[in-house]
C-alpha cells in the first residue's frame, strides 16, 4: 500500500436484524481511496451504497449492526474508535454530504452562524476570522456575494445553492475524506454540472479523497478516477474509471453500461437487463446476479465468486466477459 | 402535413404564488403586498402529429408537468385553447368529453402514488372499463388479462396490491391501466425517473413496443436528455413556462439553435466530458415569480445582447420544421 491511501476498508459487513434473521446489506466490502482521488460508488437502489457510507463513519443504528471488517483511516480502525474520537473526526477530517442538504444545514441558524460554528468547534480562531473563512468557502463553490449570503437562512436559497452551501460547509476544515451520498440526484442537469465541476476542482486543489455515491453511471463516468460497482451488498467490479467503464468485465457492469440510450441508435430497442435485483432477505445462493445473468455457469448457482484481481481491476465473477 | 392529433394554442396557466412566512408576517403588520402571480406555463403553442413522439425537456419548475396536466384535461388552462382531433376541448360535453378523457391517458412519474393502495391490480386496471361501462362486465376480466400480458406482468399477480410490487412493476401496472381503455395519445410525465437504470431500459422498451403495436402518439416529458433524444421524433425545450426551441430531435441535438438548448445538451454528464474538461453554465434558474425582463434566459446567456435585456424573443421559424425563441436568430445582430 502506498502512503497516499486515506481510507482502507477491509471485509466490511453490516447486517439488519429482523425477526426472521440478520440480513446483510453490506456483505464483505473491500476498497481503498487515495489522496486527491474520487471513487465513484454505483449500484441500483438497495444495493447497499448508503449503508456502506454510513458504516464507514460508524453511523449505523439498530436494527443495523456492523458485524465484521476494518475501516482504516490514517492508520486507526474507526470500528475500534471511541464515540468521542468519531465525533471529533466527523465534520473535521471526514465530511459527509447527503442528497438532502437540510440533513447538514440547520434551518433556524443563518448560513454564517452555522458555518462559523462548524469552524470554531474544531479550530481555535476569532469569530471574524471564521466568518472570513466561511465567505471564502462559499466563493469556492461558486456562490456570488458570499458576505451577503452568510446573513441568509437555508430556506432563502434555491435547491442547487443550498446543496452548494452544504458542500462548502462540509469542506470548511479541509477534510481528508469526503463521503457524498447522491448529492446531485435531486438537482437539474445544469446545476449538477456546476457542482460536479467544482467538486472535481476542489479535490484536485486540496487533495481530499472523495467517495461519491450515485446510481447514475454517467455522473461517475465524468467525475470519478476509480469506480466501484455494487450489487446485492458486494462490490462486483472495482478499478480505474477508464478500465471499468471502457472495458467492463463483470456481466452486471456491462449490462448497466449497455442499457444506456447512448449505446444504441435513436429509436432502437435498448439493451435491457431482465429481471429485478433481489431483496435483501431473499438473495439467491451462489452469485447474487445469477438469476439475471446471461453468462451464468453451473458453478454460479452454488459458489459465491470471491474477489479476484485480474486485468487491472478486482472482479467477482466465475465467467467474466472476455477481454 | 396532415392535421395534428393534438394542438395547444397560446396555452397559459397562472397560479397564485405561495406567500412565504416573512410575507405573511408583513401582511399581519399591515404591510400587505399584492399576491404574486406565478406563470407556470406562459403562452405555449405546439402540435403533435398522429403517431409521433414529442419529447418535452427542461429544468425543474419550468412547467412541464403543468403542461402535461393541461394536455390530459386534468387541469384547465388560464388562457389559450387545447384542440384534440381538431376540436376545442373546452367545448366538449358529455360523451365527447369522456371520449377525449379516455383517448388521452396520463402515465405518472411516481407509480406508487398514482395507484390506489387499497385496490387489487385487476381492479386498478379494469376500473375505467367498469365505471364508464365500456365493456360488458363479463368481458372486463379478459380485457384486464390482455392489458397485463401486454406489459409483461404475470397473470398470477392480478390479485395482489400495489405495495407488493417493485417500482418497475408498478410502472407496468400504470401502463396497463392506461392501455386498457384503448387510448390514442399517452402523456408520460417522467415515467422512468423514479426507476433504477437497469429497469428504465425495460420500461422504455415497453413504451416503444406498445407504440409500435398500437400506433400510439406520445408526449414524453423528462429531464433526461439522453432518453428524450432516444425516444422522440421531435423535441421541445422549455424554460420558465415557455418553449424556447422545438424541432426534429436529431437536428436539435446535433445543432441546437437556442443557447439554453446548447447548454442543456452540453450539461449531459458523460465520460467524454471528463476527458475534454468543460466550463459549466453559470447561474441559477430564476424564480418564475419574478422572471427576468426581455429574454428570460439572458442572465445566464453568453450571447446576450442589449436587445435581450429588453425585448422578449418570440418563438419563430428558423428553418423548415424548426423554431427557436432567440434574438440571435430573429433579430439582426447589433454591430
Ligand atoms: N434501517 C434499515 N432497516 C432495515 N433494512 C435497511 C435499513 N436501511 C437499509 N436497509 C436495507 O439495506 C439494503 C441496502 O440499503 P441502502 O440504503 O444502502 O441502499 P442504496 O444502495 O443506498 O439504495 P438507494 O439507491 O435506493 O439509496 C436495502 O436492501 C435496505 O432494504
Ligand atoms: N398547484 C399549484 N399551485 C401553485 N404553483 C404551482 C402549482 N403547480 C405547479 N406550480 C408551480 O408552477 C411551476 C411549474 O411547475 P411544474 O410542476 O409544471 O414544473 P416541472 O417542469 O414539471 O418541474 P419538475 O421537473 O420539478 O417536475 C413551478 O414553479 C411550481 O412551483
Ligand atoms: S458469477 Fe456467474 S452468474 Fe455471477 S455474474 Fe459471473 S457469470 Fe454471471
Ligand atoms: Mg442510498
Ligand atoms: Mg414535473
Amino acid at each position: 500500500m502506498t502512503a497516499d491511501i486515506v481510507l482502507d476498508v477491509r471485509g466490511l459487513k453490516t447486517v439488519f436484524h429482523a425477526v426472521d434473521g440478520a440480513w446483510p446489506a453490506v456483505d464483505g466490502v473491500d476498497f481503498t481511496v487515495a489522496r486527491g482521488e474520487i471513487l465513484g460508488l454505483v449500484g441500483e437502489s438497495g444495493s447497499g451504497k448508503s449503508v456502506t457510507g454510513f458504516s464507514l463513519v460508524q453511523l449505523i443504528d439498530p436494527p443495523g449492526e456492523i458485524v465484521a471488517g476494518q475501516v482504516l483511516f490514517g492508520g486507526t480502525d474507526l470500528r475500534a474508535a471511541s464515540e468521542d474520537e468519531l465525533r471529533r473526526l466527523r465534520g473535521d477530517r471526514i465530511a459527509m454530504i447527503f442528497q438532502d442538504p437540510l440533513m447538514t444545514l440547520n434551518p433556524v441558524l443563518s448560513v454564517g452562524e452555522q458555518m462559523t460554528e462548524a469552524i470554531l468547534e474544531h479550530r481555535r480562531c476569532s469569530r471574524a476570522d471564521a466568518l472570513a473563512q466561511a465567505a471564502a468557502a462559499l466563493a469556492r463553490v461558486g456562490i456570488s456575494s458570499p458576505e451577503a449570503r452568510l446573513k441568509q437562512y437555508p430556506h432563502e436559497f434555491s435547491g442547487g445553492m443550498r446543496q452548494r452551501v452544504a458542500i462548502a460547509t462540509a469542506l470548511l476544515n479541509d477534510p481528508a475524506l469526503i463521503i457524498a451520498d447522491e448529492p446531485t440526484t435531486a438537482l437539474d442537469v445544469t446545476i449538477q454540472a456546476q457542482i460536479l465541476y467544482q467538486v472535481q476542482k476542489l479535490s484536485r486543489e486540496t487533495g481530499a479523497a472523495v467517495i461519491w455515491i450515485t446510481h447514475d453511471l454517467a455522473v461517475v463516468a465524468e467525475l470519478a478516477d476509480r469506480v466501484a460497482v455494487m450489487y446485492a451488498g458486494r462490490i462486483v467490479e472495482i478499478g480505474a474509471a477508464d478500465v471499468v467503464l471502457d472495458r467492463p468485465r463483470h456481466p452486471y457492469t456491462l449490462g448497466l453500461l449497455n442499457s444506456s440510450a447512448a449505446m444504441v441508435e435513436p429509436g432502437a430497442r435498448l439493451h435491457q437487463i431482465d429481471g429485478v435485483a433481489p431483496r435483501i432477505d431473499s438473495r439467491p445462493s451462489g452469485c447474487p446476479f445469477r438469476p439475471r445473468c446471461t453468462r451464468s455457469l453451473a458453478v454460479c448457482a452454488d459458489v459465491d465468486p470471491p474477489p479476484q484481481a485480474q486485468d487491472g481491476r478486482t472482479l467477482r465473477c466465475h465467467n467474466p466477459v472476455p477481454a | 402535413m396532415t392535421a395534428p392529433l393534438f394542438e395547444l394554442r397560446g396555452v397559459a396557466k397562472y397560479f397564485r404564488g405561495k406567500t412565504t412566512l416573512a410575507e405573511r408576517i408583513l401582511a399581519l403588520a399591515g404591510r400587505r403586498q399584492p399576491p404574486a402571480t406565478l406563470r407556470a406555463v406562459d403562452g405555449v403553442d405546439l402540435t403533435v402529429a398522429k403517431g409521433e413522439v414529442l419529447g418535452l425537456v427542461g429544468e425543474s419548475g419550468c412547467g412541464k408537468s403543468t403542461l402535461a396536466r393541461i394536455a390530459t384535461g386534468i387541469l384547465a388552462p388560464t388562457a389559450g385553447e387545447v384542440f384534440y382531433q381538431g376540436r376545442a376541448v373546452a367545448g366538449l360535453r358529455g360523451r365527447d368529453r369522456l371520449d377525449y378523457l379516455l383517448k388521452v391517458q396520463m402515465i405518472f412519474q411516481d407509480p406508487y402514488a398514482s395507484l390506489d393502495p387499497r385496490m387489487r391490480v385487476s381492479r386498478i386496471v379494469g376500473e375505467a372499463l367498469a365505471v364508464h361501462k365500456l365493456l360488458p362486465r363479463r368481458e372486463i376480466d379478459g380485457a384486464v388479462d390482455r392489458a397485463l400480458r401486454e406489459v409483461g406482468l404475470d397473470l398470477a399477480y392480478r390479485d395482489r396490491y400495489p405495495h407488493q410490487f417493485s417500482g418497475g412493476q408498478r410502472q407496468r401496472i400504470g401502463i396497463a391501466r392506461a392501455l386498457a381503455v384503448k387510448p390514442d395519445f399517452l402523456v408520460c410525465d417522467e415515467p422512468v425517473s423514479a426507476l433504477d437504470v437497469s429497469i428504465q431500459a425495460q420500461v422504455i422498451n415497453l413504451f416503444m413496443d406498445v407504440r409500435a403495436r398500437h400506433g400510439l402518439t406520445y408526449l414524453f416529458v423528462s429531464h433526461d436528455l439522453g432518453l428524450v433524444r432516444h425516444i422522440s421524433d421531435r423535441v421541445a425545450i422549455m424554460y420558465l413556462g415557455r418553449i424556447v426551441e422545438i424541432g426534429p430531435a436529431a437536428s436539435v441535438f446535433a445543432d441546437p439553435a437556442h443557447p439554453y438548448s446548447a447548454a442543456l445538451i452540453k450539461a449531459i454528464p458523460s465520460a467524454a466530458r471528463r476527458k475534454a474538461g468543460f466550463e459549466p453554465l453559470q447561474g441559477e434558474l430564476p424564480s418564475p415569480l419574478a422572471p427576468p425582463p426581455g429574454c428570460p434566459f439572458h442572465p445566464r446567456c453568453d450571447h446576450a445582447m442589449p436587445a435581450c435585456r429588453e425585448i422578449r424573443p418570440e418563438l419563430a421559424e428558423i428553418a423548415p420544421g424548426r423554431s427557436a425563441a432567440c434574438h440571435l436568430h430573429t433579430a439582426p445582430k447589433v454591430a
